[in-house]
């Protein structure tokens, strides 16, 4: 019998490693590909038996201690948060991010102004008036891959990336938007920085942004904070 | 009694770790702990710890250690010349010091403790994330570790080497894009990287022909093995990235993980196809053997 569930997309559950299932939501980014990567994280955070989940655009990585379940058992899991009847989603806060952009702390500002043949000013505008949302949170410590950067915005990654990125760095590659939590290296676009500590590495958790958050950056001038 | 140890050496990369950091990876945090969980795991059963307790792993070159007041300890992984049998419960006497030096084998050696490392734990786990600084940092000559009294059992017997070969092809199973890709990942012999770390064992070979297909950043796991455009194989370590994009033809079995912590720069691996089923009898011979302990 054909799988059913409640979700408008197909959904495919294969083994990654001999302790991890790949549950994936189509191969697109899209609304619904997040919504259900949500609702599957939501379902199984702090469930017995795994040990990490790893959300992304359009899948979740599910991985669990393969002593004590078995792939079937996991699969089974999965296919019941799948299956429960929608259920509210955490909500989504509104988190405004301070940023000084240009100089040194936006190194990239102008090469992405030229590159679109926009003003400096005008750049910081669209990228200050969008609205973003935390499609989730990877890559390294509390990476935010944001959605929502103006269409205009669009920039190719570096050709050769960074070693070192600050951390608070606020960048853009291609239609993405993101801050750097931590120094690391990196090549994105960076156009500004935040003082904001997204994540404290000898402080205890939460970290500042969750998969589904709402996010606005605000500029703001040399020597405020 | 309270005790304490001092670094007198650092060694060249020192840090604490106990089996991970869990839970974390939907916020960009992976597990990182032990590079070798297997002898992390012994080390700690043999001193009457419990397995995840905190110890120290030493790489490559290790340190000089001395131990304010007497002290139970294990020496488990590869021989790094500290002149002492490695797998076996020995007593340190106060003001004693374990010098170990170069490796005379593989790539990692454990320094456990009975009662544990008692260093702060963050996000629930005491171990370091070198990239990050989770967790804190590689040691340096003159930090001073407390040692904790969580043993949780009697010290066992000498025990012996773990009866499974360092050396032979790393087992894998298939990884999410395996179908992207021929059998050249398993017909070519690889060579581990100067350049390689606790996030990735970076291999040098005949590079692997870059598939066509095109696939959105997903979730990644340790023992991943991702082939980046330019044909050469990277194995996700313990403080791999938590997503990417470049596809995966195999994984590495969970049974061969500490083998992935005892290689060497410009040591030679290649990788041999098991199914799950095939890599789940091997984890089980592994969990057999420590439970013997």
């Amino acid at each position: 019998m054909p799988y059913q569930c409640y979700y408008p997309l197909d959904v495919q559950i294969r083994a990654s490693s001999d302790r991890s299932l790949l549950v994936g939501f189509g191969e697109e980014i899209s609304p619904q590909a997040h919504r259900a990567v949500r609702r599957l994280t939501a379902a199984l955070e702090g469930a017995r038996g795994i040990s990490n989940l790893h959300p992304a655009f359009a899948s979740v990585l599910v991985e669990f201690d393969p002593r004590l379940h078995s792939h079937a058992e996991i699969e089974s899991l999965v296919r019941l948060s799948l299956d429960a009847p929608e259920e509210e989603l955490p909500a989504s806060r509104l988190v405004e991010i301070p940023v000084r952009y240009g100089g040194a702390d936006g190194p990239d500002l102008d090469d992405v102004a030229r590159h679109h043949d926009l003003t400096p000013r005008r750049v910081v505008e669209l990228h200050s008036s969008a609205e973003y949302v935390v499609s989730f949170v990877g890559f390294s410590t509390c990476f935010p891959y944001l959605a929502g950067l103006p269409a205009e915005l669009a920039t190719p990654r570096l050709a050769a990336p960074r070693r070192h990125v600050a951390a608070g760095s606020v960048a853009i590659a291609g239609s993405q938007a993101g801050v750097y939590p931590l120094a690391s290296p990196g090549g994105w676009r960076v156009i500004g920085r935040t003082a904001l500590r997204l994540f404290d590495p000898a402080g205890e958790p939460p970290p500042l942004l969750r998969m589904g958050d709402q996010v606005r950056f605000v500029p703001i001038e040399e020597g405020e904070c | 009694m309270l005790n304490r140890i001092r670094v007198l050496e650092a060694g060249a990369q020192t840090t604490v770790q106990d089996l991970g950091r869990f839970g974390w990876a939907h916020f960009g945090v992976s597990a990182s702990g032990a590079a070798d969980p297997l002898a992390l795991r012994a080390g700690n059963l043999l001193v009457g710890n419990a397995e995840n307790a905190a110890a120290l792993e030493m790489t490559l070159v290790g340190g000089a250690f001395e131990f304010e007041n007497d002290a139970l300890i294990a020496l488990a992984g590869s021989d790094f010349g500290a002149g002492l049998p490695l797998w076996t419960p020995l007593e340190v006497k106060a003001g004693g010091v374990i010098r170990c030096g170069p490796t005379h084998s593989g790539a990692r050696c454990y320094l456990c403790v009975r009662g544990g490392l008692a260093v702060p734990r963050v996000m629930g786990s005491a171990s370091t994330h070198m990239a990050t600084g989770v967790g804190g940092r590689a040691l340096r000559t003159g930090d001073v570790l407390p040692v904790g009294d969580t043993e949780v059992r009697q010290p066992r017997r000498a025990a012996g080497p773990p009866p499974f070969p360092r050396s032979g092809a790393l087992r894998v199973t298939r990884g999410p894009q395996a179908e992207w890709f021929g059998e050249e990942l398993y017909r070519r012999a690889w060579t581990v990287s100067e350049e390689s770390n606790r996030m990735g064992l970076r291999l040098l070979g005949e590079a692997i022909p870059s598939p066509a297909g095109h696939m959105l950043t997903e979730g990644v796991t340790l023992g991943a093995v991702q082939v980046p455009p330019g044909g050469q194989p990277i194995i996700l370590f313990v403080e791999h990235q938590t997503t990417g994009g470049y596809p995966k033809p195999a994984n590495v079995i969970s049974a061969d993980f500490w083998r992935l912590g005892q290689l060497r720069p410009r040591e030679r691996t290649a990788f041999d196809s098991v199914t799950i089923e095939q890599a789940l009898a091997a984890l089980r011979a592994v969990e057999e053997w420590l439970y013997s302990l």
